[in-house]
């Protein structure tokens, strides 16, 4: 009877923490950038760059890619380019793609950015769709995805010269 | 199990006050009491009875009525709180939460914001505060409600005279009660929608039970009601989403996964007109000064074709064109779009002149797309005039530079460079509303400003909504609780004789004076007394 009571009583409040549970995780989940996962396949998308060259990630199989999203008022993002630029002329010739993905500004706007900073690796404009796919919100934001496509690292915030060049190592094929 | 044995017979779970079949006292400190406690008629509410393991422990302190009344008001206090500002997802998206906050409300809207007030239902802590109060529901009530049922069902025509004479309604009589009078009790009592049982001439009469589950149905409703909320994160069960709509505009439904998306055609915002619309308007728009007639989206839907990767450019099909008023929602496949807010005159073009400064001589317009400026504009004639920076939202950084806030055009500025025929290498021109500096010395040309093109933007409700007939249900057994508890009394009668005394007692959950009513009705002409409200004599004394 007691024992019956208790089970009862167990199964009861397990059944609603489970609930209560379920809630908590999915709210939580809810706006937050749980779409990319370490270890699995980064989601595809095609972009065109400012030169007109479309990028399709999928055809970087084979590569280390390292994906930035970035925009021209994120000063963070604007503090890291130069790392980024001179890590790129080191790793371009072993297998490291960078493609930087701007956050919807304007041509005039990206292009005078590329200028200024002197970037030589491909920027694109994304008009929402690709930053959704990948649930972007603090900017800069950055992704590792190895030669067999799959996310390796995700780093959320300003990088220093060391972190790219790690970064870039670390995904070399 | 330790159990308690009545003299009765009856064995009675342990913790139980009055036994459930006879009614005899069975805990010796109420039997110093002149009136009984009646609530959940004596029984034994399981969780005060054990409290060994963990689980006994977490079980008795939901089933706390104190802990659920102060859950309540916790709840209540927490969610008027989100109300003082509005919640994220109703501000205008032309400014990041963390500014809006501190920029329209000042230091208490930054506090607002720091604190996390500014998504407040869906903080992890206010779900946590509203399952506490459903699982206190659901153990509050299990607790309270199995119990009743089973001294309700149990309970004997013949209670115990300990039992009687602590009922706040009670009386003893020295008469006899002729066969003939009492028939004629019964015969009233019936009449009174009375279920009557009889026991060896004594007697139990009692209608209305089913009010006592008011209050278990009411929390029931309230529980389906939580589930239903609870539902709306169960994925494709619900969505609330806003969408914003520049004129011109085409974007992705949110919430559609990418399927639908909707253009704004034009954003129409009316007002009454005091002398073309109706003269009976005349006086209120006088007074108020505008009236808003319409607020109206002119919508194109359209749906994607194929699959699509992110960033390419969709295949849209158009499905059709509609206006989306206010309660007049375009519909599709169980989503609807409902037309929210607007706001009118948002920049999206400006114009300029290139004007020699000491002729006044004018060269050309130029019309700058703020949404897409072109990295030049040629003017003729060997005048020319490129933009060399662009700041949508400008302002100066830390380091009193030139820069951009966001991409939103609230307060552009332009870094033009003024090619003419007499400066080939140009002259550098910073121009920003109501702003023109020549930052390297003196030109002899100026860019005017020369007008502006405003857009509006309108704002849609997204909403679908698989949740709303479980809630709506929710809703009304809630209501059928309420109704069941408050408008029916659970009375009951009990006439025993007792050596050549007739007792009388009468319980009711509440309106006692009510029952005192209807059973003055009964006994009048019987020869008896009815039974009489103890608790009103002892006042009266």
């Amino acid at each position: 009877m007691k024992k019956k009571r208790l089970i009862t009583r167990t199964i009861i409040l397990v059944v609603m923490a489970l609930a209560v549970g379920y809630t908590l995780y999915a709210n939580m989940n809810k706006d937050k950038n749980n779409k990319i996962v370490v270890g699995e396949p980064a989601p595809d998308f095609v972009l065109v760059d400012m030169e007109g060259n479309k990028h399709r990630l999928s055809e970087y199989k084979g590569q280390g890619v390292f994906l930035n999203f970035w925009a021209t008022w994120c000063k963070p993002c604007e503090r890291e380019m130069p790392y980024i630029e001179n890590q790129y002329q080191q790793f371009k010739d072993q297998g490291v793609q960078v493609l930087a993905i701007d956050s919807g500004e304007t041509d005039l706007v990206v292009n005078r950015f590329i200028d200024r900073k002197g970037l030589n690796f491909p920027v694109m404009i994304d008009d929402g769709a690709v930053q959704s796919t990948y649930g972007i919100n603090p900017l800069p934001i950055t992704f590792l995805i190895d030669k067999e496509g799959n996310v390796v690292r995700i780093h959320t915030g300003e990088l220093t010269e060391e972190t790219v060049r790690a970064f870039m190592e670390q995904i070399k094929p | 199990m330790k159990e308690v044995k009545c003299e009765c017979g009856h064995v009675n779970p342990q913790g139980t006050i009055l036994c459930e079949s006879c009614g005899r006292l069975l805990e010796d400190n109420e039997k110093e009491k002149q009136l009984i406690d009646m609530r959940y008629e004596g029984s034994a509410r399981r969780s005060q009875t054990y409290n060994k393991t963990i689980i006994d422990k977490i079980w008795n302190f939901f089933s706390s009525v104190k802990v659920g009344v102060s859950l309540i008001i916790i709840l209540l206090i927490a969610s008027s709180l989100g109300t003082i500002f509005p919640q994220e997802m109703y501000i205008p998206p032309l400014l990041p939460a963390s500014e809006y906050y501190g920029e329209k409300y000042g230091w208490l809207g930054k506090l607002y914001y720091d604190l996390g007030f500014h998504n407040l239902y869906s903080s992890w802590w206010y779900l946590i505060l509203i399952a506490a109060l459903g699982i206190s529901l659901v153990i509050a009530s299990l607790d309270r409600v199995v119990p009743l049922y089973r001294s309700l069902k149990n309970q004997r025509v013949k209670r115990h005279e300990s039992f009687l004479k602590r009922q706040r309604m009670f009386h003893v009589s020295d008469a006899e009660l002729p066969e003939e009078a009492s028939a004629k009790i019964k015969a009233k009592l019936a009449k009174k929608r009375y279920k009557l049982r009889e026991e060896d001439g004594d007697l139990l009469a009692e209608k209305n039970r089913f009010s006592r589950w008011g209050p278990y149905v009411n929390h029931l409703g309230l529980i389906i009601f939580l589930i239903g909320g609870m539902l709306r994160f169960v994925p494709g069960m619900y969505v609330d989403e806003i969408l914003w709509l520049r004129d011109g505009e085409t974007k992705s439904i949110p919430g559609t996964e990418g399927r639908y998306y909707l253009k704004n055609n034009q954003f129409i915002f009316e007002v009454y007109d005091k002398d073309k619309d109706e003269k009976v308007f005349k006086d209120a728009i006088s007074k108020v000064g505008t009236v808003v007639k319409n607020y109206q989206t002119n919508a194109t839907l359209y749906e994607r074709q194929g699959d699509i990767i992110p960033g390419e450019t969709p295949k849209l099909e158009k499905v059709r064109d509609q206006s989306i008023q206010v309660n007049k929602p375009l519909k599709i496949d169980g989503y609807a779009l409902y037309q929210v807010d607007y706001k009118l005159g948002e920049m999206s073009k400006m114009a300029f002149k290139l004007e020699n400064k000491q002729t006044k001589e004018q060269f050309g317009d130029l019309v700058v797309d703020l949404y897409d400026p072109k990295m030049s504009y040629d003017l003729g004639k060997g005048y020319k005039v490129e933009v060399m920076s662009y700041f949508p939202d400008f302002e100066f950084n830390e380091d009193g530079e030139p820069a951009t806030k966001s991409r939103v055009p609230n307060n552009p500025a332009f870094i033009f460079n003024m090619i003419t025929p007499d400066k080939p290498d140009g002259e550098v021109s910073f121009v920003a509303i109501r702003q023109n500096l020549e930052p390297l010395g003196e030109n002899d040309y100026k860019m005017t400003f020369a007008g502006i093109e405003t857009k509006n933007v309108t704002a849609l409700t997204v909403r679908k909504d698989y949740t709303l007939w479980i809630i709506g249900l929710g809703g009304l057994i809630f209501m059928i609780g309420v109704v069941q508890g408050a408008y029916w009394n659970h009375r009951r009668l009990w006439i025993r004789r007792i050596n050549g005394q007739i007792w009388t007692a009468a319980h009711t959950n509440k309106n006692w004076y009510g029952l005192k009513r209807e059973l003055d009705e009964v006994f009048a002409d019987s020869g008896i007394d009815a039974p009489k409200d103890q608790e009103a004599e002892d006042k009266k004394e």
